[in-house]
Parts: structure tokens; C-alpha cells; sequence
């Protein structure tokens, strides 16, 4: 469904990544994560490099796409990078005035940067690959155990679900409002801070309004269809298990031992 | 005649490198003289809503020209600005983008950003309001305080008090009842009769438009299929219904008439005419 595309990531292809289970992408992200931090030396994050390269592959994931992820991070990045540099005790290869730059300091930062760097990558994948429907179907049912000390999980999931929902429908209604008043001449674009921030005041009333309009009207339309929240609900798509899901899970346990091995040995 | 907004071979693709790429207008040439009361139809998705959001600037063609009164508007951006001016444009439900403290104030929010003078901001905003049917006392209150059809009003007030030369609007009577209907479309006349004003209207109201357009265009696929007066155009009613599109009841009865072997007119459109051609028929008196 075309209403389902969130903040222009999820691009719905038919690939094994993107058929596998939710709750499997989640654990995996989290995996991931944790993996990645124990990585320690050039073995490990070559493995965590070659496992963001393969899903990569298989999800049919254009590079192009990632990279796109990843500017907004650049200023991050580069900072990261050059604090990681010149604070980094140890033998220093280069001095210039008062700063010293150490071998150390070079491969800290580098292994920053590729931390990083995969980190955005790594739960990218997760995005792109998955629906925000089936994200949020997948946490609700890996959260579901926290019901049991009296977490509402339904409704959490629900509210994130309806969330992510309306975000393209918002999306969309900005634009046209801001067109609205474009067309009535307002200008977004020119003079200081306190104007531009005033120029909003026409779009951001409309909006608001707009918004507490929808949520009336939806509320009013879950309760015609006798809503009562989580108890003896049923699903139109049950999640459900395959080998593929299996499969996933055993690489996933691979790559997380591999990289605990390899952390053992210094590597 | 020279005409006095006109596109030449102009293309538009939405989500261009995406999967979700989609051609919505493809290489049309389209134009309206001035003064002219121009009707727009076609399905949904057809392009209609980007043509016209093409005609004041609001989008950027990917190839292709959008002439106003022979220039290109996308010549410089202070030429581009000062055309959203003179090219109005309302919007499908325009009433969701009203937002001032009272309606005066947002009827002025256009007048203001022209950069005019209070007193001629006040003289339009009377003028505009007065077009679109509202009184003084509903100038005062606020917008969210007005019935839908007040609020309506009020949103197409605040873009005729720019007073541009071309009026466009996107299906100004969807959801409103008859009454309100009928008024809105009279105010809209007053506008064009009075200043001599372009009207571009998109509407999927057949009868509605006509019984107002000089001419209309068909548009389907990014295309345009057909041009020409209503009378040309509901002549080929079998042509419109392959396009998912209808003709006015009137003309659907005629029709049927015809195939019945009744002897009147193909393109018969409004009730005036049909009343007519009943009147005209051999012996046709109503109190025969």
C-alpha cells in the first residue's frame, strides 16, 4: 500500500530480507548493535562490514540509498573523527604546534567512524526493509511479555502504529497548505529568523487544527467499529515463523559468536 | 488575441528516480485567452491539479514552458513571485488553510504580502468579501467560528482580494449543498463578468460547467483529448464515457431520446436548451 512509505525510507521490493519476520529483523538489529560494539580490531569489523554488505546485496538495497542515510551524519562523523585523533594518547607520528596526532589516535578514529558508519547503515537496513505496519506489529509481540507487569503494550503499539500512519498523511497536508498560502503569496524563504519563524504561523494553525480534526474523526470511527483496546483482538496478518527465519537467526547467532571469538583473541 | 496565460509542451514527473515514478503531465500545450471561462475535467489522477498548480508557479516544469502574457515565469524569481499575484489560485477545500484571528485578517494575509497599503488593503478585503457574499459581521468573527459554506467563502474571498487576473479554482462547490453551490458559482460569474477576469475552473460537475464555460478541455492520462466549446465536447458522449467521464443528466436523456428515435438535437447540455429544443419539436407546445 502506497500509504505505508514513511519518511520516504521503506521501499516495498520482494526480496528474502523483506519477507522475513519482523520480530527476526528486530532481534537481528539488536544483535547487530551489540556485536558491533564488542568489535575490537580489523577481523571483527571486517565481519560486521561484510554482514551490512551482504544484507546489503540481498535486500537489493541500492549503496546509493545508504549513503543518502548517512549525510546528515557527516558533521557527526568528521568531528568524531577528529577529536578521536588528537586525544588519543600514544606514540605520536605527527606533531604540529600543540596538537599531536598518535598511530593510536588514527586507528581510534577510524574504527569510530566505521562504528558509525555501520551503526546507521545496520538499522537502515532494518527501515528500508520493513514496513512501519510490520515494525510496529513486531514490537508489540516482542514487548508483549512486559504485559505481565502491567506495561500496556497493545496500546503503546497502536498509538505508535497510528503515529507512523499519519506521518505521510501530514506529510502530505503540509504541502498543501504551504502551496495554499504560497499561492497567496506568503514567502518561507526570505528575511531573518523572527520572520521566517512568523511566516509559519500560517501553515503550523491550519495544521494543528487539521490534525486534532483527524484524531477526532478517527477516534470517532474506531469506537463505531466497537474498539476496546488489545483484549480478544485478532489480527488480519499473523506473524508466523519460516526456515528462512531460522536461517537469519542461526547467521545472526553465528556473527554474534564470531565477533566474541575474535574479541577473546584481541582481534 | 494573444493568449494571456499558455503552456507550451510542458512535462511534469512526480517522484522522478524513485520506483514510485509517475509521468503526470506529458508535453501539453495548453492556453486561455483573457476573459475567458474556461472549464477543466478528467478523472482523478488525470493531471488536472497539476496543471494548474503548473500555472502560477507553484511547480516547477521538468521540461517544457509556462507563458504569462508571453514571458516565461520561470525567468527570474521576482517575475515568478509577482505572477502568483496576478494568477490565483484556490484549492480544493481551501478552508483548511485559514488561520488568522478573524476572517478580515485572512483575507488580507494576500493584499499584505503584495506589499500594499492599508487603506488599499481594506478597500479590497471589503470588495473581495462583498464578491463572495459575506457580510460585515462576519468579517469580525473568526474563521473557525463560520458554517463550512461561510468558511469556504471566506478562503476563495482571500485570493480574489489579490484581484488576479486569472482566477483558477479546484472544484470550488465539492461538498457543499445546492444552495451554496448555486450562490458560489453566481459569485464566481460576478468576478469574471465584472473584472474581466480569467476563470480556470476544475470541477467534476458537468452541469455546472456547462451551463458556465466558453470553452472547456478534456484532460486524461497527462494529456489533453479533446478542446473545444461544451456543445463540441457533449456531442461525444460515448468518447467522454470511455474516458470515465459523464455528460450533463440533461444531455444523457436527450440521448436516449435519440436512440428511441425521437427527433431532437445531439448536443443538448443545459435545461434552458433542452427546453427549448422540446419547444421547437413539430407540434411540440407544451399545452398542445
Amino acid at each position: 500500500m502506497l500509504k505505508d512509505i514513511t519518511l520516504g525510507q521503506y521501499f516495498p521490493v520482494d526480496t528474502p530480507i523483506h519477507r522475513l519476520d519482523p520480530r527476526v529483523k528486530l532481534v537481528l538489529t539488536v544483535v547487530f548493535i551489540v556485536a558491533l560494539f564488542l568489535a575490537k580490531w580489523i577481523y571483527s569489523y571486517a565481519l560486521m562490514l561484510a554482514y551490512v554488505v551482504v544484507v546489503t546485496g540481498l535486500a537489493r538495497i541500492r549503496p546509493k540509498a545508504l549513503f543518502k542515510g548517512l549525510k546528515p551524519l557527516i558533521i557527526i562523523i568528521f568531528v568524531t573523527a577528529v577529536l578521536n585523533m588528537l586525544y588519543t594518547g600514544g606514540e605520536p607520528v605527527l606533531v604540529i604546534w600543540k596538537l599531536r596526532i598518535t598511530e593510536q589516535g588514527l586507528y581510534a578514529a577510524a574504527f569510530m567512524v566505521l562504528r558509525i558508519m555501520l551503526l546507521v547503515c545496520g538499522t537502515f537496513l532494518l527501515t528500508y526493509t520493513t514496513s512501519p505496519i510490520m515494525l510496529t506489529d513486531g514490537m508489540e509481540a516482542l514487548m508483549k511479555p512486559l504485559g505481565l507487569i502491567k506495561v500496556p503494550v497493545h496500546e503503546l503499539a497502536m498509538m505508535m502504529s497510528i503515529a507512523l500512519r499519519f506521518i505521510p498523511t501530514l506529510i502530505e497536508e503540509t504541502d498543501k497548505i504551504v502551496s495554499a498560502q504560497k499561492a497567496r503569496g506568503a514567502d518561507f524563504s526570505s528575511g531573518n529568523i523572527v520572520r521566517r519563524a512568523k511566516a509559519l504561523i500560517p501553515i503550523l494553525v491550519p495544521l494543528f487544527v487539521s490534525a486534532f480534526r483527524r484524531a477526532d474523526e478517527l477516534a470517532m470511527a474506531m469506537e463505531c467499529r466497537c474498539y476496546h483496546g488489545g483484549k480478544g483482538r485478532t489480527r488480519l496478518h499473523m506473524l508466523s515463523m519460516h526456515s528462512r527465519d531460522a536461517a537469519a537467526i542461526f547467521a545472526g547467532a553465528a556473527i554474534l559468536a564470531g565477533t566474541v571469538v575474535l574479541r577473546s583473541y584481541g582481534l | 488575441m494573444a493568449p494571456i496565460i499558455k503552456t507550451e509542451q510542458l512535462t511534469h514527473i512526480y517522484s522522478k528516480g524513485t520506483p514510485f515514478e509517475h509521468l503526470a503531465l506529458d508535453a501539453v500545450d495548453f492556453s486561455a485567452e483573457r476573459g475567458e471561462f474556461l472549464g477543466i475535467i478528467g478523472q482523478t489522477g488525470s493531471g488536472k491539479s497539476t496543471l494548474i498548480q503548473h500555472l502560477n508557479g507553484l511547480l516547477k516544469p521538468d521540461s517544457g514552458r509556462v507563458l504569462f502574457e508571453g514571458q516565461d515565469i520561470w525567468q527570474s524569481k521576482v517575475f515568478n513571485n509577482s505572477v502568483r499575484f496576478k494568477v490565483g489560485l484556490v484549492f480544493q477545500y481551501p478552508e483548511y488553510q485559514l488561520f488568522e484571528e478573524t476572517v478580515f485578517k485572512d483575507i488580507s494575509f494576500g493584499p499584505k504580502n503584495m506589499g500594499l497599503k492599508p487603506a488599499e488593503i481594506e478597500e479590497r478585503v471589503y470588495e473581495a468579501a462583498d464578491f463572495v457574499g459575506l457580510g460585515e459581521d462576519i468579517l469580525k468573527k473568526s474563521p473557525f467560528d463560520l458554517s463550512g459554506g461561510e468558511r469556504r467563502r471566506a478562503a476563495i474571498a482571500g485570493v480574489i482580494a489579490m484581484r488576479p487576473e486569472v482566477l483558477i479554482l479546484d472544484e470550488p462547490t465539492a461538498g457543499l449543498d445546492p444552495f451554496g453551490r448555486m450562490n458560489l458559482m453566481k459569485n464566481i460569474r460576478n468576478y469574471h463578468e465584472k473584472n474581466g477576469a480569467t476563470v480556470i475552473l476544475v470541477t467534476h460537475n458537468m452541469e455546472e460547467i456547462a451551463r458556465e464555460a466558453d470553452r472547456m478541455i478534456v484532460l486524461s492520462d497527462g494529456r489533453i483529448s479533446l478542446s473545444g466549446t461544451p456543445e463540441e465536447i457533449f456531442a461525444r458522449a460515448e468518447l467522454l464515457e470511455s474516458m470515465r467521464l459523464e455528460v450533463p443528466d440533461i444531455t444523457k436523456v436527450f440521448l436516449e431520446l435519440r436512440r428511441l428515435g425521437v427527433n431532437v438535437p445531439r448536443s443538448v447540455y443545459t435545461i434552458e436548451q433542452a427546453k427549448k429544443a422540446i419547444l421547437n419539436r413539430e407540434g411540440g407546445s407544451l399545452f398542445a
